[in-house]
């Protein structure tokens, strides 16, 4: 992931050609002139792809959208959802608000950090998770919650986290 | 007695997320009904009828809300689901949208009809993306059976839907920032008038609707709004989805009269259960995170002693002096050993992080609010900290452009208005409030 910093400023990055296709789809969704419209879907789009959005790629979508770059990370800095700097393959979630808070999350947060012997925010070494925690992600009633690539994982306890490690552990090996 | 079920009742169903079994099971004959037999201004007069008050949170008349709309000649006009559910507690639309996800696409399909919508759109928070898959493949689902698009069932009418995402960010819950961040920007709130009723989506006039609220009008076209009307009590008509959490025996999305009792609500059998781990209720926040605290003896009753119900005008009886708010239906139970202190810095930070940044009360007010609550709940407070709070409190409330700033100040207030002696002992035992460890299991040492 570090090869694309010496990129920062220099070449924008593409898309790739299944996801070209999928961001004019999205953009077809849109009346004429309201192309902008689709920024935000298309950055989830490119994160998706990259694992997070360097200078390189929102460029790209900028002409894609044809506006303005600054358009681009005004709104890339604006919402929580967007690594702005290279994170892990895995990035872990973890709902930090009241409601999952009585029911347990500090402790959660605290055992993920020292199952993964990082901080809140920091990367494993082999960079494979990256630990960070958000605000209420809609899973009130079913907490301690994290989020790991679109997927909930709930009701945690330690034995679902170690599970849950072992098993992203393992398939990023194979 | 019965609760009548007018959203859920059908959710539980194998396969109802397919149309094929939704169909099966009366979906959309509430669509070919109206299309065939009524005008798009009688729906809205049977939504009129109905009582429908916006399921958000803010409890405003639907009908009323989208008699405003602004028709001006060759305009376009859109209608915007709002599923940015992003509100600490609530987590209802979500389980709407995954179990019965062609409820909302009907729903919005009606609604557009009455609007005159050719375009409407639905709004979904970034961190809801599985759902937005189940959404996008019911559409394509209505699409190939010609109930979305041209002409639809025979009808003449014509309509296309758009699935958003947001990018992770609660203020876009916010009708005018949601609109903002579907036109591809930052979302920081207008200023308000003009109304989205008369400049909303690209400067054209738009009505936003919660989720919940747009999946009611199937069943109001369906038996009619005097139907509709007939359950609740007073203003509070129909049904209501309450997201239940906190330490609640069963926790959970239950599809209630409007009008059922608190104390049904928690204890009751076929809804919570009681307090998890056989513990005391402490206190309630009933409708999402901003809304004023309720401490357990307001909870079950009013201050006048009468049976606290689940209505907008029962649960908001004594004002912000003694009650609440239904608000969105996100209701946080807390048990005795659950900390007041904690948990109001916790919404605090809450409400800091997700300031848009736009108006200096809110912007600044709510990060003070935080770091004095956060001081307080780590021992390092002082008495006149509390006095300090509802001072920042007061210079928020009403003066920022929308209403993030007060929901971030009611709660700091009414945590202190009802629970000022535990705010008073973390300063005044600062050693044993550390740890007490308030609202926290033993803390285990992972070394």
């Amino acid at each position: 992931m570090n090869t694309e910093k010496h990129l920062i400023f220099k070449e924008k990055i593409p898309f790739s050609e299944s996801n070209l296709s999928k961001a004019k789809e999205i953009i077809q969704q849109y009346p004429e002139e309201k192309s902008k419209s689709a920024l935000i879907a298309l950055l989830h789009l490119a994160q998706e792809e990259r694992g997070w959005l360097s200078v390189g790629t929102m460029d790209y979508i900028a002409d894609l959208l044809h506006i303005q770059p600054i358009e681009v990370y005004e709104v890339a800095t604006f919402y929580t959802m967007f690594h702005l700097q290279p994170v892990g393959k895995h990035v872990m979630e973890v709902c930090r608000t009241g409601p999952c808070m009585l029911v347990g999350s500090d402790q959660i947060i605290q055992y993920l950090e020292h199952k993964l012997e990082i901080k809140v925010g920091e990367t494993t070494q082999d960079g494979l998770f990256t630990l960070k925690t958000v605000e209420c992600l809609g899973a009130c009633g079913y907490g301690p919650m994290l989020q790991c690539k679109g997927q909930n994982h709930e009701f945690l306890n330690e034995e679902k986290i170690d599970h849950l490690i072992d098993s992203l552990t393992k398939s990023s090996l194979t | 007695m019965k609760n009548t079920m007018l959203l859920l009742d059908k959710a539980h169903i194998e396969g109802i997320e397919s149309l094929e079994v939704y169909r099966k099971n009366g979906g959309y004959q509430a669509l070919a009904k109206a299309l065939k037999h009524f005008a798009p201004e009688e729906i809205v007069e049977e939504v009129k009828k109905s009582g429908l008050r916006g399921r958000g949170g803010a409890g405003f008349s639907t009908g009323l809300k989208w008699s405003f709309l602004a028709k001006p000649e060759g305009v376009p006009r859109y209608l915007v689901c709002n599923a940015d559910e992003s509100e600490p507690g609530t987590f209802k639309d979500r389980y709407l949208m995954e179990k019965i996800p062609h409820l909302l696409i009907e729903g919005m399909i009606l609604s557009s009809y009455a609007l005159g919508a050719a375009h409407s759109f639905i709004y979904i928070r970034g961190e809801y993306m599985w759902i937005l898959n189940i959404l996008q493949k019911a559409i394509q689902e209505a699409h190939a059976a010609g109930l979305l698009g041209k002409n639809i069932l025979g009808s003449g009418y014509n309509l296309e839907l758009t699935v958003a995402p947001g990018g992770g960010a609660y203020i876009c819950g916010e009708e005018t920032a949601l609109l903002e961040s579907l036109e591809g920007k930052r979302g920081n709130p207008r200023m308000k008038p003009p109304f989205p009723a008369v400049k909303g989506l690209w400067g054209c006039p738009t009505v936003v609707n919660n989720v919940e609220t747009i999946a009611a009008v199937v069943p109001i076209l369906l038996h009619g709004g005097d139907h509709y009307a007939s359950i609740g009590i007073g203003k509070s008509t129909g049904t209501k989805l309450i997201s239940a959490c906190g330490n609640l025996v069963r926790p959970g999305v239950y599809e209630i009269e409007m009008g059922l009792s608190v104390e049904e609500f928690i204890y009751g059998d076929d809804y919570c259960r009681g307090i998890a781990k056989g513990k005391k209720l402490k206190a309630c926040v009933p409708g999402g995170s901003s809304v004023p605290i309720l401490p357990h003896y307001l909870v079950l009753e009013t201050a006048k002693g009468e049976k606290r119900l689940m209505t907008y005008e029962s649960l908001a009886d004594g004002g912000f002096a003694s009650g609440s708010m239904l608000g969105s239906g996100g209701f946080i139970v807390f048990d005795e050993d659950q900390c007041i202190v904690r948990n109001t810095w916790n919404f605090a930070r809450f409400y800091a992080h997700e300031s848009c940044g736009q108006c200096s009360p809110c912007r600044e007010g709510t990060g003070w609010m935080e770091k004095v609550l956060n001081r307080l709940e780590h021992g390092l407070g002082n008495i006149r900290d509390i006095d300090l709070l509802a001072d920042i409190n007061k210079k928020i409330e009403g003066n920022t452009i929308c209403p993030l700033g007060d929901a971030a100040a009611w709660p700091v207030a009414a945590a202190i208005r009802h629970f000022r002696e535990e705010f008073e002992w973390h300063v005044t035992h600062k050693e044993e409030s550390q740890k007490r460890n308030f609202g926290l299991a033993p803390v285990k040492a992972f070394v």
